[in-house]
């Protein structure tokens, strides 16, 4: 906890400026006795893209799920810790983590039995927001800031599954967005769709990270590369390297970095 | 090939002769007419041998509905439609009404059903959402051991645990706090419509849950993880399954429900056997598959037979009705995420 | 800080309706579980003390004369499941090859939903269908009527696991039997249903263990018989009716003898679906 005393010195003052949203100490994962990460320290800053890169079965999507404890669902544990911002969400309730962490799946997944409205007011609705009107605005805003409002705005009441998969995948983002998580985790968010699907998306991860901290898993380095401030390359259950997005693709700094970033494998 | 119907079986036939000659003449390397004659009639025998025996079991069907119409024309002709308006059964008079036979099973299973679904969607849940595996097999195996259980056993059962301790504990406890209701007034008799609900939903509670919880784990895992990702506890995402799941778990309901309508045993050993229509659920009553149980074989007089035979249609168009319609809930659903 | 504003009553109330609604279900499989080790309880408390050498080898004695056994029961069971076989199996399994070979067709699609509508006639009905098919023309119950009664209900169970377990067979051995010359019929017989074979068997342990304990189509086809008889024209007893008339009886020497007969009756169908679960086992391990 900081303390709100007077006598907050420059130092401390910059410290807290630049503390990041998001920080990894020393995380293992395991999925019963196999280990999927192992001592991963990093961090995550505020307000900005972080790209997760590296060969299938690197623990790249387990190191996402660990940041809002999605991988417990699937029978993961881990040590060492996550904090954000300064708290440790393992100390926390998993409800309340992914409330203010959201995630975004590879393969679009909307409720079928909810129409397109219900699928955005779903969340505001558990929270106990019970206000009509007020449901009604942050599922327009919602669906305004993850591009999809003109598309659907006047087939609100049809079924979530009844969308392009395109299409679904940015409801996913809205009913994401809904209820005001401050990070999103996407996973490999654009791999199911086609090319203007993708592009799509990744417009809107670039408009999104003013208001948000956005981590995304993406097995496509140009996706990385286009959308990234700063980029993780994971191998093996290690992170290999983490980098300004820029720097990393052009003077990686590991041999393993640059074999697989100019395709020598993966 | 979706098109092909049974009287299109002889030319499909000869397509499949062709296969197998190209096959061997690539084989073989010479055309022999004699040999590849010779295995379309094989095939042509065995084929047409198999799609006998697959008209049999839907002949069977129809016969069964023509035999027991065919076995009920007397009491079909004398009553008409009063048959199932009726509340008289007197063999004396040869004066024979299905209502009360209907309402007990009416009653009785919609009773089982009232138990039973509730605790069923529960065990449903339990096994495919909470329980950790070490957990969840030996229940689940339990679950299905219940289901293998003969429905004499839990007649056995019935009459010498379930009816005592409804009589000396269930019966005194309801009169007690909820007597001001008709449906729990009367003697506490043991034997009688409640005992009947309560082991009806005995026997359904496998066949629902067990269904149910094959319904709740088709829901592809990635939905629960949706609900978790805004946000949702572990109840508000079983809560979002539970709503993809609602047709099927309907179909498992109407499953269970064609079950309770045509179980016999278990029932006839605890209902009462009385043809009375009474509100009370402490008081007997007589189901249309106890009737048939019970009297088939004293039933001395054609006219007698003839009406049971005709309970046992009308038993038996309930229960087809009912176990389509469960079928078609049960197969839409589990179909949906394919 | 941000987790505070969000831990309102209302997330409070979201975590206790979690938890109850969790114990709920909880609470739910434990009463799911609890008749069935009652059952179990009450079969082996009340029936093993009854069961003894004689139990398998004698008669059913009168009224009044302790001891006794239901030899004549035992065996009519297996008659009866025997008759049951011999009229279900065929029509059962050559039903499953044609839906499984040829079975991918609207008229396939018909037949799989009667075979479903079939499994869900209650068995009483179809022991009056027995009684009008068989009793009315011979005049007579018998255990013919019977076998014919438990028959009709294996038929669902067998012809739909042989279909799936037909399908279960890989294409690739239909085309090498094919590929050899071999004409469909014989690669159907030879190839395919030897390999379908321990599905099969497991179908029909299974319809056996369906039908092992119906009582209610037997009640007025098989009827039930207090002596020794293996004719098949002739009334003949049967472990479940056996139960039930015991059960009935206001002698409590036989109604423990009902609960003897019910144990050994669960003995019998534990053991096939033992058998079922060994069978299927062995096979997946050779896979």
């Amino acid at each position: 906890m900081e303390h709100d005393s007077v006598g907050v010195s420059r130092t401390q003052l910059h410290h807290a400026i630049a503390k990041p949203k998001m920080s990894a100490q020393d995380i293992n994962a395991y999925f019963g006795k196999v280990q999927a990460l192992k001592d991963v320290t990093t961090d995550i800053p505020a307000n900005r893209v972080v790209a997760i890169i590296g060969p299938s079965g690197c623990g790249k999507s387990t190191f996402l799920r660990t940041l809002n404890r999605m991988h417990e669902v699937a029978g993961g544990s881990i040590t060492g810790k996550v904090l954000l911002d300064g708290e440790d969400i393992y100390k926390s309730d998993a409800v309340l983590v992914r409330r203010r962490v959201g995630m975004v799946f590879q393969k679009p997944n909307p409720f079928p039995t909810m129409s397109i409205f219900d699928n955005v007011a779903v969340g505001l609705r558990l929270n106990g927001n019970n206000s009509r009107k007020e449901i009604a605005e942050i599922v327009e805003r919602s669906l305004r800031q993850a591009a999809l409002w003109d598309e659907v705005k006047d087939s609100l009441g049809k079924s979530g599954a009844s969308i392009s998969g395109g299409q679904q995948q940015r409801l996913c983002i809205a009913r994401t967005l809904a209820v005001n998580p401050e990070v999103v985790l996407m996973d490999e968010p654009a791999s199911a769709l086609d090319p203007i699907s993708t592009a799509k998306i990744e417009e809107l991860i670039f408009e999104l990270k003013k208001d948000y901290t956005i981590v995304i898993v993406t097995h496509n380095m140009q996706q990385a590369a286009r959308v990234s401030d700063r980029t993780a390359f994971f191998y093996l259950g290690e992170l290999i390297e983490y980098d300004e997005t820029k720097s990393m693709f052009t003077t990686p700094a590991k041999k393993q970095t640059e074999d697989y970033i100019t395709g020598r494998f993966g | 090939m979706e098109e092909e119907t049974i009287v299109e079986n002889p030319r499909s036939q000869e397509q499949t002769g062709d296969v197998v000659s190209v096959g061997s003449d690539l084989l073989s390397g010479v055309t022999d007419k004699r040999r590849v004659r010779k295995y379309n009639l094989g095939d042509l025998l065995f084929k047409n041998l198999t799609v006998l025996f697959a008209v049999v079991v839907l002949m069977l069907v129809l016969l069964m509905a023509f035999e027991m119409y065919d076995g009920s024309k007397l009491s079909f002709q004398e009553f008409g439609t009063g048959f199932v308006t009726s509340s008289s059964w007197d063999p004396v008079e040869e004066d024979y009404g299905a209502l009360p036979f209907m309402y007990g099973t009416i009653v009785s299973s919609l009773l089982a059903l009232l138990i039973a679904l509730p605790l069923s969607v529960g065990v449903a849940i339990f096994l495919s959402e909470l329980a950790p595996s070490w957990v969840e097999r030996p229940v689940s195996f339990m679950v299905e051991l219940l289901a293998g259980v003969p429905s004499i056993v839990y007649g056995l059962w019935g009459i010498f645990v379930l009816v005592p301790w409804i009589r000396k504990t269930v019966e005194p406890f309801l009169s007690d706090h909820l007597g001001f209701l008709p449906l729990f007034r009367g003697a506490p008799y043991g034997f009688g419509m409640l005992a009947a609900g309560m082991i009806l939903a005995v026997m359904i509670l496998p066949i629902i849950a067990s269904i149910s919880r094959d319904v709740l784990r088709s829901v592809p895992r990635l939905q629960r993880e949706a609900a978790l990702a805004i946000g949702a506890t572990q109840w508000e995402t079983t809560r979002i399954v539970l709503r993809d799941s609602r047709s099927g778990i309907l179909g498992a309901t109407m499953l269970g429900l064609g079950r309770a309508i045509g179980e016999t045993m278990a029932v006839t050993m605890v209902i009462g056997n009385r043809p009375e229509i009474s509100f009370s659920l402490f008081d007997p009553g007589y189901t249309m598959a106890s009737v048939i149980a019970n009297e088939f074989t004293e039933a001395t007089t054609e006219m007698y037979i003839n009406a049971l035979i005709e309970v046992a249609f009308i038993l038996f168009v309930i229960t087809i009705v009912v176990n389509m319609l469960a079928r078609l809930l049960v197969w839409s659903a589990t179909r949906k995420w394919k | 800080m941000k987790s505070a504003t969000l831990t309102n009553g209302r997330f409070y109330r979201r975590k206790a309706m979690n938890f109850f609604m969790n114990s709920l279900a909880w609470a739910s499989a434990l009463m799911a579980v609890t008749p069935v080790l009652l059952i179990f309880f009450y079969t082996v408390g009340k029936g093993a003390s009854y069961i003894d050498l004689d139990f398998f080898t004698h008669m059913p004695r009168p009224v009044g004369e302790p001891g006794g056994g239901m030899a004549n029961a035992i065996l009519g069971t297996l008659i009866l499941l025997g008759l049951g076989s011999v009229v279900g199996l065929p029509i059962g399994i050559l039903a499953g090859i044609y839906l499984a070979e040829f079975g991918r067709n609207k008229f396939g699609e018909v037949v799989r939903f009667m075979t479903d509508v079939l499994s869900g006639v209650p068995s009483i009905v179809v022991g009056v269908v027995a009684y009008t098919l068989v009793v009315l023309p011979m005049k007579q119950f018998s255990a013919l009527a019977g076998g014919v009664a438990l028959g009709i209900l294996m038929i669902p169970t067998v012809t739909r696991t042989s279909e799936e377990m037909i399908r279960l067979v890989p294409d690739s051995y239909r085309e090498a039997g094919l590929a050899l010359g071999i004409p469909q019929w014989k690669t159907t017989l030879r190839i395919v249903l030897r390999t379908a074979f321990t599905g099969i068997t497991t179908g029909v342990l299974l319809a056996m263990a369906r039908i092992a304990g119906e009582t209610a189509p037997l009640l007025f086809t098989a009827l039930g018989n207090r002596f020794w008889s293996t004719a098949i024209d002739q009334p003949i007893a049967s472990l479940p009716v056996f139960i039930y008339d015991y059960a009935k009886a206001p002698f409590e020497d036989w109604n423990n003898q009902a609960w003897a007969a019910a144990l050994v009756l669960i003995f019998m169908i534990s053991i096939l679906s033992f058998t079922i679960r060994f069978v299927t086992r062995s096979r997946f391990q050779n896979d």
